[in-house]
């Protein structure tokens, strides 16, 4: 269970480049769903996933993972429970080293490292195994540099890294934005098999309405660092891209609406 | 044949320093100036103990100690106070510079009195070959000098293995992921900061186990001696990567241990040709700055030869 409550975040704070990220953001996540977070760019969906990954400070709110109060806990930390899969396919392994290495990386997430051997036998033969659930060939070249796979390839071995052990949370930042539709697709639907496999929680970002209709049993769409809509149980499952856009629509008409009233009244009373 | 035995002992001897720049320039992408003062600190910590009288194994992990000092300190101004790297290196060095003087009370420290491992040697030589000069191949060379060399080489052999093990371990491997990828690692759960000034830690303590080895070998310690060492250890670097053609973990190791052999050779070589020893460190740079910038222009030589092609 993923409590969030009243996430604040101002970045560049008292300078002209001040921008509000996140302004009193709060959602309940129970264990076993799959939340949605929707929104165009600046609305403050990616800072919200950073926030729960720990990559900065809070201004203000509280996040409780499970049993945790993790607020105050560096991202290193959190990594104990959480586990992460980029937008961008190169930031989520170590390009010049082995598949294998970097599996062997992820088998120890969150646990203390040792001066045990990194690749064991057993760990190589699940490694093997697992890679080939993936079925794209890579459990053939465990040895090679993750460096020299594509990124439809490395983003589905973060994923596998990222869940190798149970997180209590995974949390995925548009991570098929960066990929060719094909290979997204793929992404995708390694996706769904391994949350479903494993039941995870899960914590997705996205801007694609597709995804956030097909994808999830919950959707938050985020404008301006706040949440704006909210859609759970069978509202979701009644959404459809239409009603998505509606909203998205909606949400760019009052804000047109709010600069013309500004300008209204600057006109009228300056 | 006593100077190339001579050679090969240095060349082995600064092979430590060789795998600690590795570390510190490969692993971590940091040309670390700690190094020249590292060297010199462990140069001179083990210098002094030796003249107190202290087991020269003792002595030499002094130095080693004094190293893995000198390298956390960068690391902590890096990763705690958020330093540049090149800059924290550089307030290291300096620094070192003045705790090398208080720790050697002068400028130079003869190994003339104590025990050093070269009286080691000495005495092994003795027992094994009974007499003071030996036959190799047909030239006469110092039991003592032989012994040394051989020495050089067992511990070179347990100490790149060593580091290549390092390097395999769930601890190791880690370490190269903090250099090469470290916001991948930071959400796999590693303290980033902490496992780079660990890994700082080591390159400095090869280095100034290297410089303890050294002074021995040399018979002194001097607050000069460790001006350009980076330098040399990155031509050693560099060197041995051209050799092996790769940077995988292992030939990477074997590479910086055959680059500064063969680069000390070429070294004595160039000076018995007549090279001034006061141009020694202008040609090392040269040649650095050659070994990064020739590959580049080469590539681009080669993307405009391909170009300059008229188009069938």
């Amino acid at each position: 269970m993923l409590t969030v409550r009243n996430l604040c975040k101002t970045f560049h704070a008292g300078t002209v480049n001040e921008v509000r990220a996140l302004c009193g953001v709060s959602f309940d996540l129970p264990e076993g769903s799959f939340l949605v977070i929707l929104g165009g760019n600046g609305s403050g969906k990616s800072t919200l996933l950073n926030a729960v990954a720990g990559c900065f400070r809070l201004d203000e709110g509280e996040i409780h993972l499970g049993t945790h109060n993790i607020t105050r806990w560096p991202e290193h930390r959190r990594a104990r429970l959480i586990g992460r899969v980029f937008q961008n396919p190169f930031t989520g392994s170590a390009p010049s080293m082995s598949v294998a290495e970097n599996l062997a990386l992820a088998a120890r997430r969150g646990l203390p490292r040792r001066l045990g051997w990194a690749l064991s036998k057993g760990l190589m033969s699940e490694f093997r195994d697992r890679v080939k659930q993936l079925e794209m060939g890579l459990e053939d070249r465990l040895g090679n540099a993750i460096g020299s796979l594509s990124g439809g390839q490395r983003q589905a071995l973060t994923l596998l890294m990222a869940t190798w052990l149970k997180p209590a949370l995974l949390l995925l930042d548009e991570h098929t934005a960066a990929l060719d539709p094909k290979s997204a697709d793929q992404v995708l639907r390694v996706t769904e098999a391994i949350v479903k496999h494993h039941k995870l929680t899960t914590l997705m970002v996205t801007h694609s309405m597709s995804q956030a209709v097909n994808l999830g049993d919950r959707i938050v769409m985020m404008h301006k660092g706040a949440v704006a809509y909210r859609f759970a149980g069978a509202d979701k499952q009644r959404l459809g891209v239409e009603d998505l856009l509606a909203r998205f629509e909606d949400l760019r008409r009052r804000e047109l609406l709010d600069e013309t009233a500004a300008a209204l009244l600057e006109e009228t009373y300056v | 044949m006593t100077l190339l035995l001579g050679a090969l002992t240095i060349g082995l001897i600064l092979s430590l320093l060789a795998m600690g720049v590795y570390i510190s320039y490969r692993v971590f992408d940091i040309a670390d100036i700690t190094t020249d003062g590292s060297i010199t600190l462990g140069a001179s910590i083990c210098a002094v103990l030796i003249v107190r009288g202290v087991n020269p194994l003792l002595a030499t992990l002094g130095g080693f100690a004094g190293g893995l000092a000198a390298g956390t300190v960068t690391g902590v101004l890096q990763a705690r106070f958020r330093i540049n790297a090149l800059l924290s290196g550089i307030l290291v060095m300096t620094g070192l510079y003045s705790v090398n003087l208080h720790v050697m009370g002068k400028s130079n420290v003869p190994l003339l009195s104590g025990t050093s491992f070269m009286t080691w040697a000495e005495r092994l030589g003795q027992t094994c070959f009974g007499q003071p000069e030996v036959d190799l191949l047909g030239w006469p060379v110092s039991a003592r000098d032989l012994v040394t060399l051989l020495g050089a080489l067992g511990m070179i052999v347990v100490a790149g293995p060593g580091l290549y093990w390092f390097f395999r371990t769930e601890l190791g491997t880690a370490m190269r992921a903090a250099g090469d990828n470290p916001q991948m690692i930071r959400a796999l759960g590693v303290h980033v900061e902490r496992y780079r000034i660990m890994g700082l830690a080591l390159a400095n303590g090869l280095t100034a186990l290297s410089g303890a080895l050294l002074a021995q070998y040399q018979g002194f310690a001097d607050a000069q001696m460790g001006i350009g060492m980076v330098v040399w250890g990155l031509a050693s670097v560099i060197i041995g990567e051209s050799l092996t053609g790769s940077r995988s973990l292992g030939l990477a190791i074997y590479g910086a241990v055959a680059g500064s052999v063969l680069f000390r050779l070429l070294v004595a070589i160039a000076l018995r040709w007549g090279l001034n020893p006061n141009d020694l460190k202008l040609v090392t740079a040269l040649f650095v700055f050659a070994a990064l910038v020739l590959p580049q222009l080469l590539q681009r030589w080669k993307r405009s030869a391909v170009l300059a092609q008229p188009r069938s």
